[in-house]
C-alpha cells in the first residue's frame, strides 16, 4: 500500500475541492492538512516553499510537490490511469484533445465569472465585505453567455467532452456548487434544460457528495 | 491534410498556436479573421468557435478551439517532430503542467487588460492606451514577476531545464508588452533571471519566424 498523498488546504476552497474530488474519483488515498487561511498559515515561509504564491492547494506525494489545482488533477489522472474512473483524462489522443478543449473553456471562460460571483455572493458576506453590485451584474452576464454555449454542447453530448464524465466536467463542480447551493443562482443552471440535466448528473456523483460532506463538516 | 488556423496576427491566442506549429516544423494555412470588423462573432465563425473567439483550428477532420488545448493536441499528435515541448516523463510533465497553469490562471489575467490598453487599442483603432489604467495594473504584474524571478533563478525555464509549453504560452504577450512601451520592457528586464529568460524565448528561431511576418507589432 502506497503512502497516502497529502493535500494542503481547507475543503471549502474551490481549488482544494477540485483536487479532492479528483482523488476520490481515482480512488487515491489522501490525507488533508487543513491550512488555516484565517490564521494566515498560507503566507508562512514553510508553506511558501511549496506554494510560492501563498495560495491553496498544494499537493505532495512520494515523488513530487505540486500546486495549481488543474495541474494537480491532470497529474493524478495521468499517474493512475487504471484506478477508479478510468476515462477521467481520456484513453486516446482524440478524446484527450476534447477534454483539454473543455478544460480550457472552464479555465478561461467559465472560471473567471463564476469565481467572482462565488466570491461576491458567498464569501464576501461571510467575511463581512461589501458586495460590488456592478461587478456581480457584469459577471452574471458573462456567465450567461458561457452557459448558453454549454447548453448547445450538452444537447449534442451527455458530458462536455463526450459520452463520459471527465476532468472537463469535474473542474466545474466547485464553483457551480456555491452558485447553485449557497448563492441563490441555481436558476442560471436549472433553467437550461441540458445544463440542468448535466448538473444533476455530475453533482450527484458519490465523489462530489463526499466532498460536499467534508465542506459541511464542522471545523475541527 | 493541411492544418488550418482561423485567426489574426494581432491575437495573442492565435500567435500562441502559430508559435507552437513553428516549433514543431509544421506547415499551416492561416485564414485571416478580422477582429476590427467583428468577424469572430459572425455566424460562420461561431460555427467554428461557439464562444466567438479566435483561434479555431482544423487538422483534417479534427476541429478544436482554445489555444492552449490546441497546442497540447499538436504536441501530442506530432510528438516526433521539432521541439519536444511536453516531456514524456510524468514528473517533468507535472512540473511543466504547473507552470502552464500559472500562465493560464495568473499571467493571463494579470496581462489581459494591459494588452488591451497598450496593444489592441492601437492595432484595432489606432488609439493610445489609458495611462492611468496601465499604471494601476503594473504593481500586480510586478509581484507576479517576482515569483517568476525566484523560479527562474532555480531552473533555466519555467517548466524545468528545457524549453516547454510552459514558456511558449507566455511568448506572444511578452513580445507585445515589451515592445509596446519602455516601462513595460523595464518591468521585465529589471529582474535578471526574468530578463535572461525573456531574451532567450524571444530569440528562438520559431519566434523570429512567426513574428517576422508581423512588422506592425512595432509602431502600429
Amino acid at each position: 500500500m502506497a503512502t497516502p498523498v497529502t493535500v494542503y488546504g481547507p475543503p471549502l476552497s474551490t481549488a482544494v475541492s477540485r483536487v479532492l474530488v479528483c482523488l476520490l474519483e481515482k480512488d487515491v488515498p489522501f490525507q488533508l492538512v487543513p491550512i488555516s487561511m484565517a490564521k494566515g498559515e498560507h503566507k508562512k515561509p514553510d508553506y511558501l516553499k511549496i506554494q510560492p504564491f501563498g495560495q491553496v492547494p498544494a499537493f505532495q506525494d512520494d515523488e513530487i510537490t505540486l500546486f495549481e489545482s488543474r495541474a494537480i488533477c491532470r497529474y493524478i489522472a495521468e499517474k493512475n490511469p487504471s484506478k477508479g474512473t478510468m476515462g477521467l483524462f481520456g484513453t486516446n489522443p482524440l478524446v484527450k484533445a476534447s477534454i483539454d478543449q473543455w478544460l480550457e473553456a472552464e479555465s478561461q471562460s467559465f472560471n473567471p465569472p463564476s469565481s467572482i460571483l462565488a466570491f461576491q455572493l458567498v464569501f464576501a458576506p461571510r467575511m463581512k465585505l461589501k458586495q460590488d453590485e456592478a461587478l456581480i451584474k457584469q459577471n452574471e452576464a458573462k456567465l450567461v453567455k458561457v452557459l448558453d454555449v454549454y447548453e448547445n454542447r450538452l444537447g449534442e453530448s451527455r458530458y462536455l467532452a463526450g459520452d463520459e464524465f471527465t476532468l472537463a466536467d469535474l473542474s466545474h463542480l466547485p464553483n457551480t456548487q456555491y452558485l447553485v447551493e449557497k448563492a441563490n443562482r441555481a436558476e442560471l443552471f436549472t433553467s437550461r434544460k441540458n445544463v440542468g440535466r448535466w448538473w444533476d448528473e455530475i453533482s450527484s456523483r458519490p465523489s462530489w457528495k463526499k466532498v460536499v460532506e467534508m465542506q459541511n463538516a464542522p471545523p475541527q | 491534410m493541411a492544418i488550418k488556423v482561423y485567426g489574426s496576427m494581432i491575437s495573442t491566442a492565435t500567435l500562441r498556436v502559430l508559435l507552437c506549429l513553428a516549433e514543431k516544423d509544421l506547415d499551416y494555412e492561416l485564414i485571416f479573421i478580422d477582429l476590427a470588423t467583428g468577424e469572430h462573432k459572425s455566424p460562420h465563425m461561431l460555427s467554428n468557435n461557439p464562444f466567438g473567439q479566435i483561434p479555431a483550428f482544423e487538422d483534417g477532420d479534427i476541429k478544436l478551439i482554445e489555444s492552449r488545448a490546441i497546442m497540447q493536441y499538436i504536441v501530442r499528435k506530432y510528438a516526433d517532430k521539432g521541439t519536444e515541448l511536453m516531456s514524456s516523463d510524468p514528473k517533468k510533465m507535472a512540473e511543466q503542467s504547473v507552470w502552464m497553469e500559472v500562465e493560464s490562471q495568473k499571467f493571463e489575467p494579470a496581462t489581459t487588460k494591459l494588452i488591451w490598453e497598450l496593444c489592441m487599442k492601437r492595432f484595432l483603432f489606432g488609439k493610445k492606451g489609458d495611462d492611468a489604467v496601465v499604471a494601476e495594473l503594473l504593481p500586480a504584474l510586478g509581484r507576479l514577476l517576482d515569483v517568476y524571478e525566484a523560479r527562474l533563478s532555480e531552473s533555466k525555464y519555467l517548466g524545468g531545464d528545457g524549453f516547454s509549453l510552459a514558456d511558449l504560452y507566455h511568448v506572444p504577450v511578452i513580445k507585445f508588452l515589451t515592445e509596446a512601451e519602455t516601462k513595460m520592457k523595464k518591468l521585465f528586464h529589471a529582474r535578471p533571471h526574468v530578463s535572461a529568460w525573456v531574451t532567450d524565448v524571444l530569440s528562438r528561431p520559431a519566434c523570429l519566424k512567426v513574428f517576422c511576418k508581423h512588422a506592425y507589432c512595432k509602431g502600429g
